[in-house]
């Protein structure tokens, strides 16, 4: 399975990252070395196996459903690019 | 053509907790903006979050409720997309591994039962609201709804009209009333349903493509939109045209949908398993637990209401429709063990029709269960006939005095004293000697004008019941 530029040009919009034609050249040959590596899965029989979500055997630990957050908003706040009112501001989003 | 509708919902619950699913935050609805959003939903570096134990127990809760396959080992996943109501580029969800699976939902319409299929019900984390028409060249972001838990509950496309569609969500939001998982407030955006809807040839097997609605906050909106959304598939196709496939933002004023292309490019939303969370385990004895303390459930209410108080099925199903009307209803029945019929005659007649009449929620009505209960005693112990009670209902509507009280005032007490409606009685058999002699020959029927002219003369205040007797013993 090998990626082309396209495919990899995708993916790195989808993550909001601008690659020059060097960069996305470089990327593209990396991740093809990288999935290289995996080709070598395909070979193992794997029926049966429960794939893994995590690879630590351990479960969460779970929270009491208590509030302990104090109102920190005008900290917080001080390090935003903008605010007003108690609002974080962003550029206008159009729907 | 004839055409066949198929719909499948995504619910949205905001699930009940006191703090949000992954942070110590509050969860009120209504605060300050960004006054309840702490640095794990706003993202900032270095946070982790820690999974809320009363999150996982209400989705088991609803898993349980509805016979599901629960998942004892769920997995939560990183969904990715950029918004600015979403601080951490990714909303932390559930995809492989959702804590409930498969399960069932019956709904009836037209008196025809049918299943729905619920496909899993997932936990993850809610975005933060943005604000559009605030500022002029801004769009205002309030995190404080980011992280507030939700169950989004996914169905089947096993639903054929817009109806069924409804049906099957007032349903769901009757369940988690009464499972006491989330409020259901659609005002407050609690309870919200995303619909997909495609539509095919009849008799055709496969799926059409099919459109995400989104934005309906109420079980009007939704079998609104859904209809126009069919609608318009139908025109395209009948043009021989095509259905794209996209998210559509339903708009009540405007009565439309239109596409939503910003969600359009980010479909590809790269699910992962979040590393910062591990795998959550729920043990046998947290699900039994759980399946034990399942409160009494709408189904169960119905039957019961049946069975021992001895309503009809129709009633029953009113009653039980939603969690408020079932609630006021048995707190009448505290206080008045007598007739659970009148009562629930009064619920669902007088009281439902004001409340209808003036948008009052039934929580909020200005008649207390115990005031509609003493107002029924009245009747029943024959203080006042059921006509005066409707004049007392009324006067109770508008003030806060008790039904005894405004009794009293108007002068609404049946009379009792036997001698005087007997005096009465005798009077109007004496004054219509003609009606008289109808009645004792044969003519059953003018008995009735003979009782109206003796409560027009009690001015209203006899038991009809009793006049009744007494004329018919003073006619044989």
């Amino acid at each position: 399975m090998a990626l082309t530029e396209k495919k990899v040009n995708q993916i790195a919009y989808l993550a909001r990252l601008s690659l020059n034609e060097a960069q996305l050249k470089n990327n593209t040959q990396d991740l093809n070395a990288i999935f290289s590596l995996f080709e070598q899965l395909v070979n193992i029989e794997t029926d049966g196996i429960e794939p893994m979500s995590h690879p630590l055997h351990m479960s969460q630990r779970l929270r009491e459903d208590v509030v302990t957050e104090q109102d920190q908003s005008i900290l917080l706040q001080s390090v935003a690019p903008e605010t007003s009112n108690g609002y974080y501001l962003v550029p206008t989003v159009i729907e | 053509m004839e055409w066949e509708t198929v719909i499948g919902l995504e619910i949205h619950a905001q699930l009940n907790t006191k703090s949000k699913i992954f942070s110590a935050a509050s969860t009120q609805y209504g605060k300050k903006p960004n006054s309840q959003a702490c640095v794990v939903d706003l993202g900032l570096p270095g946070v982790l979050p820690v999974l809320n134990v009363e999150a996982v127990n209400k989705a088991i809760k609803f898993g349980v409720a509805i016979n599901a396959h629960i998942n004892q080992r769920n997995v939560f996943d990183r969904k990715n997309y950029f918004y600015p109501d979403l601080p951490k580029g990714y909303q932390i969800s559930q995809m492989d591994w959702p804590i409930v699976g498969e399960g069932k939902i019956e709904i009836t319409l037209d008196n025809q039962t049918k299943i729905v299929g619920i496909t899993r019900a997932h936990l993850e984390e809610d975005a933060g609201k943005s604000i559009h028409d605030m500022f002029d060249d801004n769009t205002a972001i309030d995190l404080n709804r980011a992280g507030i838990p939700l169950l989004e509950i996914v169905s089947e496309p096993d639903m054929r009209s817009a109806k069924e569609a409804v049906v099957y969500a007032k349903k769901i939001h009757t369940l988690v009333q009464y499972i006491d998982i989330c409020d259901g407030n659609m005002q407050e955006g609690s309870f919200r349903c995303d619909a997909n809807v495609s539509i095919r040839p009849k008799g055709q097997k496969e799926l059409g493509t099919r459109a995400e609605l989104k934005n309906i906050n109420s079980f009007k909106f939704l079998e609104r939109a859904i209809n126009l959304e069919v609608g318009r598939q139908q025109d395209i196709l009948e043009e021989g045209g095509k259905i794209v496939q996209e998210t559509r933002l339903y708009d009540s004023m405007k009565h439309e949908t239109r596409s939503m292309r910003s969600k359009e490019e980010a479909n590809d939303y790269r699910y992962f398993p979040d590393p910062d969370l591990l795998p959550v385990e729920i043990s046998d004895e947290l699900l039994e637990k759980i399946r034990q303390t399942l409160p009494e459930l709408p189904a169960q209410k119905k039957e019961r209401f049946v069975a021992e108080l001895g309503l009809g099925d129709y009633d029953a199903d009113v009653l039980t429709s939603q969690k408020p009307l079932a609630d006021y209803f048995e707190a009448m029945l505290e206080y008045h063990t007598g007739n659970a019929k009148l009562c629930a005659n009064w619920v669902m007649g007088e009281l439902s029709a004001s409340l209808n009449k003036y948008q009052i929620d039934i929580q909020n009505s200005p008649i207390t269960a115990q005031a509609l209960s003493l107002l029924i005693s009245r009747i029943g112990d024959d203080t006042i006939s059921g006509k005066a009670a409707k004049d007392v209902f009324k006067a109770m509507w508008n003030s806060e005095d008790s039904a005894d009280k405004i009794i009293q005032a108007k002068g609404l007490k049946q009379m009792t004293d036997m001698g005087e409606i007997e005096a009465i009685v005798e009077q109007v058999i004496a004054n219509n000697a003609p009606q008289v002699v109808q009645f004792k020959s044969g003519n059953d029927k003018i008995l009735g004008f003979l009782v109206g002219q003796i409560m027009k003369l009690t001015a209203g205040k006899a038991n009809p019941k009793q006049v009744n007797e007494l004329l018919r013993k003073k006619l044989s």
